[in-house]
């Protein structure tokens, strides 16, 4: 099971030991052309997309603007920003160590429904900031459970943890529903829902703004895991494995040990992230919530290098876009799935302008040679009279 | 019959091929000679379709021709036996062969099976068609690989590094083979690296050096020549008379020399010496097609080197990880200076001194991407005093990964470049350079130096040599010639188990051989034809 | 009386197995393919998803339910066409462009369906059924197993087909060496690249029709994300069936079974959370792992993509 390991197409992990100092600037415009590229043709692509739809893009992108930034609702996307940013720490936990944790939505999921299940029982019992600490424990608790058996099992048989994170990313999305529809639903109301947190027993907001505290904890995260990626031992184990795990295994690095601690992290990350939202935000769990924050991060944490600081900026960009968002798209008529969309699109950007750097790098033609040939042979049988066309003769020449 | 002109080929920092003119004519074995590196697979690429020229001419039969894929170079009668074997291991030898053939879509096992036995006829070789592939020795493999290469008719016959793997039996079997194909009026061009090689098969050699065609020695001047003058005149053009200067070029001739010429520095070491490493009737696992090791036990003397030998594949890399600790012994013990260590772990075992020199260098022994600096303290993550309260200490490490590389003459630009920019004999010198410095006791070997250059393996073999000074080695080697010149004893690995034991000096090779074979129904019959 | 319970209950289960299985059949069929050509394909539940919408328009508006299929393999083959280009041709990233596959697929079909119906979701008729002759007349096995769509008769004939196609043809052996050693397979004079295009362009189809099949016959509408999981899941069933297309099949109508096994017990009386029973075969998965996981298959040269002369 492998075979699906090494990956040369995934962007690379920068190299956290190389001073600042030593990187010419070249490289420095180069990664930042690299990264900001896709995002700039994703949003071209995706304005013909709403021309062709007979939407007008400009009034798109600059209700987005209008609803994600001006008056005030800078502060919505600076909130919208917690969760997103905690997610991908801890997507960057795992990528890192080449380990593909897709189970988000369930980790995310089961960790706000038990803990909003719990929550407004236990302000009412203890002073607010240990409930808040307790809480955010149990979310990240919770959320790194839910990655143990996908962790065992590929520490112990090496199985696809793509499939088995998917799959208790389900099973987690169901569980949720059930916990919120019976033990935690709240008998005064007729929705499925859980009891809701009062106003004043929420995570307070930074004086001076209505922003909860919940983003300086997603930022704090973002800082501390850059610390421990790149500057102790774990982080470079983790590098190590990711890069090359046999690699990995020769050198001592105990594989078993790491593969769990990693998804552990990732879990607890992403509970946590539940723990910002729900604590900070919505107050409540509702049955079939699901906002999708997982599969919306990860072409920004790979557009970040998997660097959890240059990740914030990325990060900040998409909560905008998804902020005014939700405007823009009830202004033209649309779902905001079409974020989506836009979301794909920069991930397909980003691999193709990866995949050019890399050809451009090795000073090869932007397409492999095979390309030209592929469809012109059928799969069964090649027209044995083809002869040369004019075309390969001069590319023979 | 084929004639390559000015093929001129470069990949990203290097010429691989610059300005080569080459031909091959039917009934004649061309021997392409060079070192590693020197550009003859990728010349041969060229002519197989895998890789395109830059610029340059290809004539089959005095037409011109473009061979744009390994199907063009088929259709006009060029197989190759490659480096790396393109047996599929999971399907039989049958599908195998059949492979590539789209004419029909069903899939004719008879006519299959009756083009089978006419060219084992004609090659004086019997295959079972229905064998998986990956459970023929590999002798046997590479015999289906020629059937394979031969399979549509052809007239050119690449052999490229084709005795690499084999025992020395089957070896001699792969020169019976040959010479009935070349009989049969089939060119054949067989690169090697192998001096005495292409001195025993060539009708014409042509030398390479650093992607130029040095010289070629055509049927006159091989057949005059006796084989010493022979060997002269090829060390002369693969070294130079320039750059590194004839006395280096005739010591290294005398180091790579045909192996009756060898010198055996074998030293009895005394029963009384300490015994630094013991194997315990020790049993581990197989991987995949790999057998594992099956109630071996050796012992390890301070001041011995002991050398390893077997046909690949035949629970070589059982054994390194087994002493390494990478693989749980199933039973047995594993004593290091006298105390039990079966139970320790890699780094356990590392900070012991026991120390692994992996074979598959850049499949486990580096990480590409990473420094060389980094790389040299790959095994020692976290410890002290590179590490503090596990945070890093770049300077300290930077500091001491300088002394090494300028200890171990590791040619790079800075301990920051990425260990994969490094030239083969280079990432050898890194691993080295971690594997050996920082108190190691005992160094197993594997395969220490398959595929560098001459002088890389010139040094590597005078650093095992080295261990005889209060250390102690395993050496596990493919390469028999390499295990008579180091070590004191040998012991002869066959499917995970230890068949004999031989003490290097004349007829050793032989015998070494002869237990190599072990059951001799799954070895390569020198009897079938 | 409880007797003719159980009975309309068990021909409920098979029936509703059978028509949730189909979709799960085909698109573990093409994943099989594309699997064994070295292709890991994550962008299935994308594929279906647009194979759902379209095939579901071309019904719609064409009120035929063939056309609906053909628009839905139409479909599947146009999302799976930029897996061909990117990860085929151009070698990127099998993985993240099947994660973008499926993004794309369920974020454009929403929106295509907002933009195409608002918030109204049309349904279509019933689908003619075949009626297989005298079979069909027996009890619970008749009216479930013989009175289903004619595609899903073809879909078990496809099954047997790709077995023999894999066991005996040319092209299964082309596509066998392009997924366990793709440098072989190159060396015999066949193009890895052509291969694989094709096995990624029957995944395709196959998962576009599959998902057609979902709209049109199954669900008789289409609503966003309509797949819950199931493209993911055909790929479990790829795996665990080892790459043999008898297993594929028993598999998905296993899993079909345990999909429609809630309408079933609702028929026999008993009530189970809705969330519980759309978790169970994604539990039923997670315990056949870990039963069976150390002991499934996967070509060796699976997700990585082929560039000749690499070492």
């Amino acid at each position: 099971m492998s075979a699906i390991g090494a990956r040369e197409t995934m962007p690379t992990v920068d190299e956290p030991l190389r001073p600042e100092r030593h990187r010419s600037v070249a490289r420095m415009i180069d990664l930042l052309v690299r990264s900001l590229v896709p995002v700039i043709l994703a949003l071209i692509a995706g304005g013909i997309l709403l021309v062709i739809l007979g939407r007008d893009p400009l009034s798109f992108y600059s209700d987005i603007w209008h609803g994600g930034v001006q008056q005030g609702s800078w502060q919505d996307s600076a909130m919208r920003m917690a969760p997103l940013l905690l997610i991908a720490v801890g997507l960057i936990f795992v990528f890192r160590a080449n380990i593909w944790n897709l189970g988000y939505d369930g980790q995310f999921l089961l960790a706000a429904a038990v803990l909003s299940g719990l929550g407004p029982s236990l302000v009412t019992h203890v002073p607010l900031w240990v409930a808040m600490t307790i809480l955010f424990l149990v979310a990240a608790g919770v959320g790194a459970s839910w990655t143990l058996l996908p962790a065992g099992l590929k520490a112990a048989y090496d199985t696809n943890e793509i499939i088995t994170t998917l799959m208790m990313s389900f099973i987690g999305v169901g569980l949720a529903n059930i916990l919120v529809k019976g033990p935690f639903q709240d008998p005064t109301v007729n929705i499925p829902q859980t009891k809701v947190l009062p106003l004043d027993k929420m995570l307070p907001a930074i004086p001076g703004t209505r922003i909860h505290v919940g983003v300086l904890v997603a930022l704090a995260a973002a800082i501390a895991a850059y610390y421990v990626l790149t500057r102790t031992a774990f982080g470079l184990r983790i590098q190590v494995f990711g890069a090359n795990p046999r690699a990995a295994r020769h050198v001592g690095v105990q594989v078993r040990k790491l593969i769990i601690s990693a998804f552990l992290v990732s879990g607890a990350m992403i509970g946590a992230a539940a723990a910002a939202d729900i604590l900070g935000v919505w107050g409540y769990s509702r049955a079939n919530w699901n906002p999708a924050y997982g599969d919306t991060v990860i072409p920004f944490v790979f557009l970040a290098r998997l660097n959890p600081l240059a990740v914030i900026p990325f990060i900040a960009f998409f909560a905008v876009l998804s902020t005014g968002g939700d405007l823009a798209a009830s202004n033209a008529n649309l779902p905001t799935d079409f974020l989506l969309v836009l979301v794909a699109l920069i991930l397909i950007f980003m691999t193709l302008i990866e995949f050019v750097g890399r050809r451009r790098d090795l000073g090869q033609s932007y397409l492999p040679e095979g390309m030209r040939e592929a469809l012109r042979k059928p799969l069964i049988r090649r027209r044995q009279e083809s002869v040369a066309s004019p075309t390969e003769g001069q590319e023979a020449a | 019959m084929v004639e390559l002109r000015g093929i001129t080929k470069a990949f990203p920092g290097v010429v691989a091929n610059d300005d080569i003119s080459f031909d091959v004519r039917r009934g004649e074995v061309h021997c392409l000679l060079g070192e590693n590196g020197a550009g003859k697979s990728t010349l041969m690429g060229i002519l197989s379709g895998i890789q395109r020229p830059d610029s340059g001419r290809i004539r089959v039969d005095g037409e011109d021709v473009d061979i744009a894929s390994p199907r063009d170079a088929l259709e006009l009668g060029i197989g190759t036996v490659y480096q790396h074997s393109t047996l599929i291991p999971a399907l039989s030898v049958l599908e195998n062969l059949m492979l590539g053939d789209t004419h029909k879509l069903r899939l004719d096992g008879v006519s299959a099976s009756a083009r089978l036995k006419e060219l084992g006829t004609t090659l004086g070789v019997e295959v079972e068609p229905s064998a998986k592939a990956a459970d023929l020795a590999l002798g046997r493999q590479q015999q289906v690989e020629i059937v394979k290469a031969l399979w549509r008719g052809s007239r050119l016959l690449i052999l490229d590094e084709p005795t690499s793997m084999l025992t020395p039996q089957a070896v001699e079997e792969l020169y019976k083979v040959l010479s009935r194909l070349k009989e049969n009026g089939l060119a054949i061009i067989f690169i090697t690296h192998k001096l005495h090689e292409a001195a025993f098969l060539g009708d014409r050699i042509s030398v390479l050096r650093r992607g130029q065609l040095v010289g070629t020695l055509d049927e006159q001047a091989v057949k005059a020549a006796t084989p010493e003058q022979l060997e002269q005149r090829i060390v002369a053009m693969m070294f130079g008379d320039a750059g590194g200067g004839l006395a280096d070029a005739v010591e290294l001739k005398a180091e790579l020399s045909v192996s009756d010429q060898l010198e055996y520095e074998a030293q009895p070491v005394p029963a009384t010496a300490e015994e630094v490493l013991k194997l315990e009737r020790v049993s581990v696992r197989g991987e995949g097609v790999e057998p594992g090791l099956d109630d071996v036990s050796l012992t390890l003397h301070l001041g011995e080197i002991l050398g390893v030998a077997g046909v690949d594949g035949n629970g070589q890399r059982a054994l390194a990880e087994a002493v390494s600790g990478q693989r749980r012994l199933q039973r047995g013990e594993l004593l290091f200076f006298g105390a039990r260590i079966g139970h320790v772990g890699v780094t356990g075992r590392e900070k012991l001194g026991l120390r692994y020199l992996t074979d598959d260098r850049l499949g486990e022994g580096i990480v590409s991407g990473m420094p060389v600096s980094i790389n040299i303290f790959l095994k020692r993550i976290g410890q002290a005093p590179f590490w503090r309260q596990g945070r890093i200490r770049k300077h300290a490490i930077d500091e001491r990964a300088r002394e090494l590389v300028e200890r171990f003459d590791v040619r790079t630009p800075s301990v920051d470049a990425r260990a994969g920019t490094l030239s083969g004999g280079n990432v050898q010198k890194v691993i080295l350079a971690r594997e050996l410095s920082f108190d190691s006791k005992v160094v197993v070997f594997h395969k220490p130096t398959y595929g560098l250059d001459l002088k890389t393996t010139r040094t590597v073999r005078q650093m095992i040599r080295d261990m005889r000074e209060n250390k102690a080695a395993l050496v596990i080697s493919t390469d028999l010639d390499e295990l008579l010149e180091v070590s004191d004893r040998i012991a002869v690995l066959s499917r995970g188990r230890i068949v004999g034991e031989v003490k290097p000096g004349p007829g050793a090779a032989e015998e070494v051989g002869r237990l190599m074979i072990g059951d001799v129904s799954l070895g390569t019959r020198a009897g079938a034809a | 009386m409880s007797n003719l319970f159980h009975q309309a209950a068990l021909t409920a289960l098979i029936s509703g197995g059978i028509v949730a299985g189909v979709p799960l059949m085909l698109t573990a069929i093409g994943e099989t393919i594309s699997e064994r050509a070295g292709v890991l394909n994550l962008g299935l539940e994308g594929m279906m998803l647009v194979g759902a919408y379209v095939g579901f328009i071309g019904a719609y508006y064409g009120h035929s339910s063939w056309l609906g299929f053909g628009m839905g393999a139409v479909g599947g083959l146009i999302a799976c066409s930029l897996m061909v280009v990117l990860c085929v041709w151009l070698g990127l990233d099998q993985i993240v462009i099947g994660i973008a596959i499926t993004l794309a697929g369920e974020g454009i079909t929403s929106v295509l369906q907002g933009a195409q119906f608002g918030t109204t979701y049309p349904r279509l008729g019933a689908m003619t059924e075949v009626h297989v002759p005298l079979l069909h007349k027996i009890p619970v096995i008749g009216p479930s197993v013989f009175e289903q769509h004619l595609l899903v008769y073809l879909g078990v004939a496809l099954v047997f087909v790709l077995t023999w196609v894999f066991r005996r043809t040319n092209v299964g052996l082309n596509l066998r060496a392009a997924g366990e050693k793709p440098e072989a397979l190159d060396a015999a004079g066949v193009s890895v690249l052509a291969t694989r295009s094709y096995a990624v362009l029957c995944t395709g189809a196959l998962a576009g029709i599959g998902g057609a099949y979902l709209s049109i016959v199954g669900a008789g509408v289409f609503t966003p994300f309509m797949t819950q999981g199931q493209g993911y899941m055909a790929i479990v069933i790829c795996m665990l069936a080892r790459g043999k297309p008898v297993w594929v099949l028993l598999g998905a109508f296993l899993f079909g079974i345990s999909l429609s096994i809630a309408t079933a017990l609702q028929l026999a009386g008993i009530n189970i959370s809705q969330d519980l029973i759309n978790m169970l075969p994604f539990i039923a998965i997670m315990v056949a792992l870990v039963l069976f996981a150390r002991r499934s298959y996967l070509p060796p040269a699976l997700a990585t993509p082929y560039v000749r002369g690499a070492r």
